[in-house]
């Protein structure tokens, strides 16, 4: 298995302090993993906002689509990207002016140069990584489906009342 | 937490006892429950779909999931030092599903030719009727199998540490020929155990295990598993659309491309186990967990009883050879210093004087070990593999795979050593008529 490139403590205090994500790239499309993401993140409590230029004037998941995080009227803790590692630089400048708080970019995503811009500017940066499967790895839903959370532990962990 | 921390990793004994297995969150349980139950109630509708959708994370239908048998998944991944595994009924299974999930018909791989003799046959018959071919390859010089690659072929299968009994392949330089050709090298780890070997950690990229043997340790339960490491990249060769690609058996879903480092594994659970259906009963999942709590334990003892059965059989007058590659005499000896430092494993064979005959009169004879067709157990146990687990290859075969006419194979168990040695001796003497 690959060595964790961030910390179990910098990924929980993210995703803790977050309620709204950015969803750059969101596809209307069910099987395209920025669609299982959302799904899953709205599921969990979290708002999610998608941008997609070509998808403009319609909804997913029931949230209205912007073109730009620029157009998004209220403000955004995680950028998340679901676009090709080459076009991420100008998302992240934008990522920068809207104030967000951190980059995040989806597996196989990575821009070390945009990363570093994000990080100058004060934001938190996450590369290659996909939010929805660390949030299940970290609040122990991961090993339910045979992967390796790589987390030990004695505790109970609490059960979500619904 | 502290952000800035360093994730800590924890040994192998802790990880055998601990990985994956949490208190039950409802009850506190702390032993892992077993979780007898075919199916799990959905929230809602939209619940049930996102679960079929994979978009979220939680249990169906135990064919594909199973809370107990998913502890033992964890487990066993996080042992090998992979990033995932699936868990199926059998050794058997698991291998089918290892190349259900990366074969197409037509396609073809090579494989050792010194495995066990039931993967022989079922390589050679049953896989040909999924139009999978395979061409078997001698070992000993990992060269031979860059000679053999076809355009066909889709991966490189071998036991590093061959039943029945005493050879070590080269791993390392016969992984550095898949890769070369873009291939993942497959590694049945199944007597080493990932105590005594890791595969991972010699460029190994998908593990196979039968956990009916050492795993389970206690001759309770049948289980399987195939463990990937995550590091393999399927895309870059371009090797593997049912990967890499939207697949038509599961609506379009791109699995490498949404799982990333394990999107391996969620095919071969989400399709393979989905529409083959050879899922792992989670009272056996619950066996296998206790047994590989104390594999540490068990291996060492394993090892250090095989190792002076193995001495013993060889200064013995009525056995012609041994091989185990514990022995100074073994010319795998240099590989299993490299490869099983901690060991060289608890299976091994020897030729009795007096050929196939002699070899039934052996087993015929035993009093303590237990004559049977299985290894891995805590009781001692024997076999003569021509006329069993052998005998539907043919003369050629069967030599070629080391079960020739007057072997025997032993699997050492945990008995007191003395015991064991006493029971070859008083067989070994009827052999002399």
């Amino acid at each position: 298995m690959p060595a964790p490139t961030y910390s179990d403590g910098l990924l929980c205090q993210i995703l803790r302090d977050t309620r709204v994500i950015a969803v750059v790239g969101a596809s209307p499309n069910w099987n395209r993993p920025s669609y299982f993401a959302m799904k899953y993140l709205q599921g969990k409590g979290y708002r999610t906002i998608p941008v997609n230029p070509s998808a403009v004037g319609e909804e997913i998941l029931g949230e209205k689509v912007y073109a730009t995080l620029a157009d998004i009227p209220e403000r955004v803790d995680i950028v998340n990207i679901f676009r090709r590692s080459e076009t991420v630089g100008s998302i992240v400048d934008d990522a920068i002016t809207i104030g967000a708080k951190v980059v995040w970019m989806q597996l196989g995503v990575r821009n070390p140069e945009a990363a570093a811009r994000a990080e100058a500017a004060g934001l938190t940066v996450v590369m290659n990584h996909c939010v929805k499967i660390e949030y299940g790895r970290l609040h122990g839903e991961l090993g339910w489906s045979g992967i390796n959370s790589g987390i030990i532990s004695s505790k109970r962990r609490n059960v979500e009342v619904r | 937490m502290n952000r800035n921390e360093k994730p800590r990793g924890y040994g192998f004994e802790t990880l055998a006892i601990h990985a994956g297995a949490s208190p039950e969150p409802v009850t506190g349980a702390r032993s892992t429950p077993i979780f007898q139950t075919t199916s799990y109630v959905f929230n809602d509708a939209d619940h049930a779909a996102s679960l079929f959708n994979l978009q979220t994370f939680g249990y169906i239908y135990s064919r594909l999931t199973n809370p107990t048998v998913a502890v033992l998944e964890e487990r066993i991944a996080s042992l090998e030092g992979g990033r995932g595994a699936v868990a199926a009924a059998s050794g058997h299974a698991a291998q089918l599903l290892a190349f259900f999930t990366l074969l197409e018909p037509g396609d073809e791989f090579l494989a050792s030719r010194n495995l066990y003799g039931g993967s022989v046959t079922q390589f050679t018959h049953a896989f040909k009727r999924f139009g999978w071919n395979c061409h078997f390859v001698d070992p000993r010089d990992p060269g031979d199998f860059r000679k053999a690659l076809t355009t066909r072929c889709k991966a490189i299968f071998i036991e590093n540490l061959a039943n029945p009994g005493g050879i070590v392949v080269d791993m390392e330089p016969i992984a550095a020929i898949a890769h070369e050709a873009g291939l993942p090298l497959i590694v049945d780890n199944t007597l080493a155990t990932p105590y005594l070997c890791r595969p991972f950690d010699w460029g190994a990229d998908i593990v196979i295990h039968s956990m009916t043997k050492f795993l389970s340790g206690h001759g309770t339960s049948m289980g399987g598993a195939v463990v990937e490491s995550g590091r393999f990249d399927w895309a870059r060769f371009g090797k593997f659309p049912g990967l890499t690609e939207p697949d038509p058996a599961y609506h379009g879903l791109n699995f490498f491309e949404t799982f990333g480092d394990f999107g391996f594994t969620m095919k071969t659970r989400a399709v393979g186990l989905r529409d083959l259906g050879p899922a792992m009963a989670p009272m056996n999942a619950f066996l296998i967990l206790t047994g590989i709590e104390t594999l540490p334990l068990r291996m060492d003892r394993h090892v250090a009883n095989a190792q002076r059965v193995a001495e013993f059989l060889e200064a013995h007058p009525a056995v012609s050879w041994v091989s185990y590659a514990g022995l100074p005499s073994s010319p795998y000896r240099s590989l299993a210093r490299k490869y099983l430092p901690k060991g060289a494993g608890a299976v091994l064979t020897f030729g009795v004087k007096g050929g196939f005959e002699a070899g039934v009169r052996v087993v015929e004879t035993v009093e303590l070990i237990s004559h049977l067709a299985n290894i891995g157990d805590t009781r001692s146990l024997i076999i003569h593999p021509a006329s069993t687990t052998h005998r539907q290859l043919t003369d050629e075969q069967r030599i070629a795979s080391g079960a020739g006419p007057e072997v025997v194979r032993l699997s050492v168990g945990l008995e007191t050593a003395d015991d064991i040695i006493a029971d070859l001796d008083q067989a070994l003497a009827k052999t002399k008529t």
